[in-house]
């Protein structure tokens, strides 16, 4: 009940979801990829976003997090997240079961530069568990209505380990396919039958990773140390800082730019980015 | 611009008036301070104060705030969804705000209402509000606010400003809404032809004390890594204990938390105050922290008022010279030597410019 | 105290000429009247900074935290006291410090002060017991001890307790101060009416932790106000949350706290945050014969047991 003032949309308010799946990703089981679904009719099409976004993953009763978008906007009638288990709310929502009924807040940030990399090569740089708006663009660009406004599509990602990859099923079959090059790495495999690379995220960017040139874009997303090391690696590549493509995580509560702590410099994390280029990151403190 | 002269025999009677229409906010004194709080009815302001020791911010901007209820009960129909909490934004006056604290609602407002987001709890509140100011015959020592963009007799952010003139306030009124508050009370006498003059001369003499100042023409060339890199933080950051002082009496911060709490099987979700001060601000959850050490929390407070808000709003700096943490800060942390120090930096010209 | 600053200026100069101390804590003085600034100074040429007037409340013990430098720092009565429990409780190492000892005559109550001249301060000066002060052109003299800050005109234990050099010689300890009248006060009230006593004592609180924070006690990585998991606390202005963040951290400070006042001087309402923490020395003091910090050799009362400790539910 709101006595007199104006009306303004709430930004504050979550969608009502439901848990329809979770998986369990990972062999140290620390990840789960949550499948939601929308109470109301009519908020999945409120809900519109694109790769590269994130929203708000409202657990009633624990609070917020922000959480990137797994699933692709030309995936219909759910949207997914994979969570890692570290703090309160992501803990409490580890324990959540299908059926529960939850909030998602979103979508939230920018995203990818979908603009700038149509008719361009794009290189997809991945390490562990920060695959997931990685996954998001990848089935959005192979999706057959985008497909051919890309030329070249290289995925590079990386896990300590085989189990600690996600979506390993789709690993696999963008595997078979010819519109897509991956390069798919472990630290380390006791596996005989393994059958792709071993070695960390900057050693194989090295090796597979196309050369630069004016029409090649690099997307980076991953642990702090995969992109101290990497990003050494594009600069001997030629890529431009302008053509590396970086999404960062800070701490964040409104994701709206108001509640002032994911800041780097002037700029908010989860408004003005969580996607930045290399060469806007240069020009503000890194503060991340 | 319209004068009303309001003799102080009537003051009591047109604030009666005002309160069937208005929640009445204003200055009022507990021990030795004062404090904006709601006037009870039949409550006078005590307009006898330089400012208050807390800013009046949490007139629109409550240091705690329910966003939303819900239920965990699982037997409740709409368990675990959000529901707005009920609010009140009928109108609301505060009386005898000073010219900085309303210039403030100002710069504080390009945080809350951008063109992409609108935050409804700030937007409403504030728009609820009117704002009668009150006029600084005397400023303190530590008053800056004429090189901060604002001034003793500043009209920006006011509605109607109150000018104490001995046995009469002059009330100049600023815009409709401010009109219509003098109206609910009565007060619709015009005042002599000599007011302006008389205004005028009182705003030169309070001008004229104001004895402290800041510079702040050359922030927006500073290139923003080199200030952030500036070997005076160390210096600056010492003495900080990083306690929410600053930050919580400031009329321009606006940084906030958002938490759950339960009580049994129902909750809030709320809003609380946050600052920049505290580690926890910015923590991750994997226990990285981007501002973890004091340096880099005190470089983030004058950074943003001083260098991040100048760049983003090409608006002058985050601050409006009310002297608050200056005089409240327990280790004597000065923004206006700070704000001279970022002012005045040069990365070539010498290693330390700190002393 | 005036005659301080030349000895504090002359003794640090050494110490960092000699190369014993990489640093200096001390104060510099304020930007506004009855403030000084805690600064550090590790070039001997920038030492004439370094002031002592009776605007040096700051218990500098807070600036030694687990620093790893070699540190001369300035130590009034209380500092030295905290100093030594620090060096109990392993947060700062002695060999790693030269202590310059202040005999100390009180620090004074800039809110007291400044709330008798309305019309603001433009300048303090001061000279012995005699404190000047300038407002509106007009200079009034007052006695410095009217005005100083509680815990100074109770204090006890003026003089430093530990020190490696001394800025001036000792000076003579006040005698036949009543310490605990305030809580002999607090003591006779019933229940209910202490409840509203404490209740009313905290309503300012803002949840700004200045008291916390400028406390050398309060050094816990994570203070347990700030835990997450388990949240012991809310971050709202209930005042079931005000009051678990005061009666706590009064509690943690028992048998530790030297009644340095550092709490009552940050605090940025004028909340008497020692009303909780004098009760606590009290009854240290009646119970274990016990005052924090006054020998590095002695272990403080709530960390060892006695088979003559008061209280049966131990035994």
């Amino acid at each position: 009940m709101i006595k007199g003032g104006i009306k303004v949309l709430n930004p504050y308010m979550p969608y009502p979801v439901r848990i329809d799946e979770i998986i369990t990703e990972t062999e140290d089981r620390n990840l789960k990829t949550f499948k939601f679904v929308f109470l109301n009719p009519g908020d999945e099409e409120k809900f519109s976003y694109r790769a590269g976004q994130f929203a708000e993953l409202s657990v009633t009763g624990k609070g917020e997090i922000p959480i990137g978008i797994a699933s692709s906007p030309t995936e219909k009638g759910f949207v997914k997240f994979t969570v890692n288990k570290v703090g309160l709310v992501s803990s409490y929502l580890h324990s959540m079961k299908v059926g529960d009924i939850m909030g998602i807040r979103g979508p939230l940030g920018n995203s990818y530069p979908w603009d700038t990399l149509e008719g361009k090569n794009v290189v997809i740089i991945g390490g562990g568990f920060a695959f997931t708006t990685l996954r998001s663009s990848i089935i959005f660009m192979l999706d057959p209505a985008n497909r051919k406004k890309f030329k070249n599509i290289n995925v590079i990602y990386g896990a300590r380990s085989p189990g600690m990859l996600l979506y390993r099923d789709e690993l696999a079959a963008w595997e078979k396919r010819d519109d897509i090059n991956m390069h798919i790495t472990v630290d380390a495999v006791n596996d005989p039958d393994w059958k792709y690379n071993v070695g960390f995220v900057p050693a194989i960017t090295e090796k597979k990773a196309p050369s630069a040139d004016a029409d090649t874009y690099a997307i980076i997303c991953g642990p702090p140390i995969m992109i101290k090391f990497t990003q050494p690696v594009l600069d001997k590549l030629g890529y431009g800082h302008d053509q590396i493509i970086m999404s960062l995580e800070n701490r964040m509560k409104c994701g709206i730019g108001m509640c002032g702590r994911c800041n780097i410099g002037k700029e908010f994390v989860c408004k003005d980015g969580p996607v930045f280029t290399l060469a806007q990151l240069n020009a503000t403190p890194r503060e991340y | 611009m319209k004068v009303i002269k309001i003799d102080k025999k009537d003051w009591a009677g047109g604030i009666e008036k005002i309160q069937s229409s208005y929640r009445l906010y204003g200055p009022v004194k507990s021990d030795a301070f004062h404090d904006f709080k709601a006037l009870e009815k039949g409550e006078l302001p005590d307009l006898n104060f330089s400012n208050t020791r807390v800013s009046p911010k949490s007139v629109v901007y409550p240091q705690s705030e329910v966003m939303f209820e819900y239920s965990l009960d699982e037997k409740d129909a709409e368990h675990h969804i959000l529901k707005d909490a009920a609010k009140d934004y009928s109108p609301k006056a505060v009386l005898g705000i000073r010219p900085c604290d309303a210039a403030s609602f100002l710069l504080v407002k390009r945080n809350f209402d951008t063109p992409e987001y609108k935050d409804p709890y700030w937007i409403k509140s504030y728009e609820a509000t009117t704002f009668v100011g009150y006029a600084c015959n005397n400023p303190c020592a530590t008053c800056f606010c004429t090189t901060a963009g604002s001034g003793p007799f500043n009209e920006e952010g006011l509605d109607v400003l109150l000018v104490d003139e001995g046995d009469c306030y002059y009330a100049k009124v600023i815009t409709s809404k401010g009109e219509s508050l003098l109206n609910a009370a009565g007060w619709k006498t015009g005042a002599d032809g000599g007011a302006p003059d008389k205004i005028a001369a009182l705003e030169k003499e309070a001008g004229s004390r104001i004895a402290s100042s800041v510079t702040t023409g050359r922030l927006k060339d500073k290139k923003t890594t080199e200030l952030y890199e500036a070997p005076f933080w160390e210096d600056v950051s010492f003495a900080c204990i990083n306690c929410g002082t600053c930050t919580y009496l400031c009329p321009t911060c606006w940084c906030f938390d958002i938490q759950d709490e339960n009580s049994g099987c129902s909750g809030v979700r709320m809003r609380n105050w946050d600052s920049c001060m505290f580690p926890l601000f910015t923590i991750h959850g994997t226990g990285h922290n981007p501002r973890g050490t004091k340096l880099q929390r005190v470089r983030q407070r004058f950074m943003h008022k001083l260098k991040y808000y100048v760049d983003k709003y090409d608006n002058g700096i985050q601050c409006v010279g009310c002297g608050r943490c200056i005089r409240s800060c327990p280790v004597n942390i000065d923004i206006r030597k700070v704000c001279d120090m970022m002012n005045s930096y040069d990365p070539k010209a010498c290693a330390c410019p700190a002393k | 105290m005036l005659g301080y600053i030349d000895n504090i200026r002359e003794i640090s100069k050494r110490l960092l000429d000699e190369g014993r101390v990489d640093m200096i804590i001390g104060f510099r003085k304020g930007t506004i009247p009855l403030m000084n600034e805690p600064c550090f100074v590790k070039n001997s040429g920038e030492l004439s900074t370094l002031v002592w007037d009776s605007n040096c409340g700051i218990n500098l013990a807070n600036y030694l935290t687990d620093r790893k430098e070699k540190i001369g720092i300035v130590a009034k009565g209380c500092d030295s006291r905290n100093i030594v429990t620090h060096i109990i409780e392993n947060k700062i190492k002695r060999e790693k410090l030269v202590i310059i000892g202040i005999p100390c005559k009180g620090m004074v109550d800039k809110r007291k002060i400044a709330g008798m001249f309305e019309n603001g301060i433009e300048d303090i000066t001061e000279e012995d017991n005699i404190i000047r002060v300038k407002s509106r052109g007009v200079e009034t003299s007052l006695n410095k001890s009217d005005l100083l800050q509680e815990n100074c005109a109770l204090c006890v234990h003026r003089n430093p307790v530990i020190y490696d050099e001394l800025a001036a010689p000792l000076i003579e300890e006040q005698k036949s101060v009543d310490r605990y009248a305030d809580v002999l006060r607090i003591e006779a009230m019933t229940a209910q009416e202490k409840w509203e006593y404490f209740k009313d004592l905290i309503s300012p609180c803002i949840r700004c932790y200045a008291c916390r924070n400028a406390c050398p006690l309060c050094y816990c990585p994570t203070c347990f106000v700030d835990e997450s998991r388990p949240q012991w606390c809310g971050k709202s202005q209930d005042e079931i949350d005000t009051r678990t963040f005061h009666f706590l951290r009064a509690y943690h400070c028992a048998g530790r706290c030297t009644d340095c006042g550092a709490c009552e001087r940050a605090c940025p309402v004028g909340i008497k945050v020692r009303q909780f923490t004098s009760k606590l020395n009290k009854d240290c003091l009646d119970m274990f014969g016990w005052e924090a910090g006054l020998s590095p050799d002695q272990r403080p009362p709530l960390d060892t047991y006695k088979p003559a400790d008061p209280g049966d539910f131990i035994k």
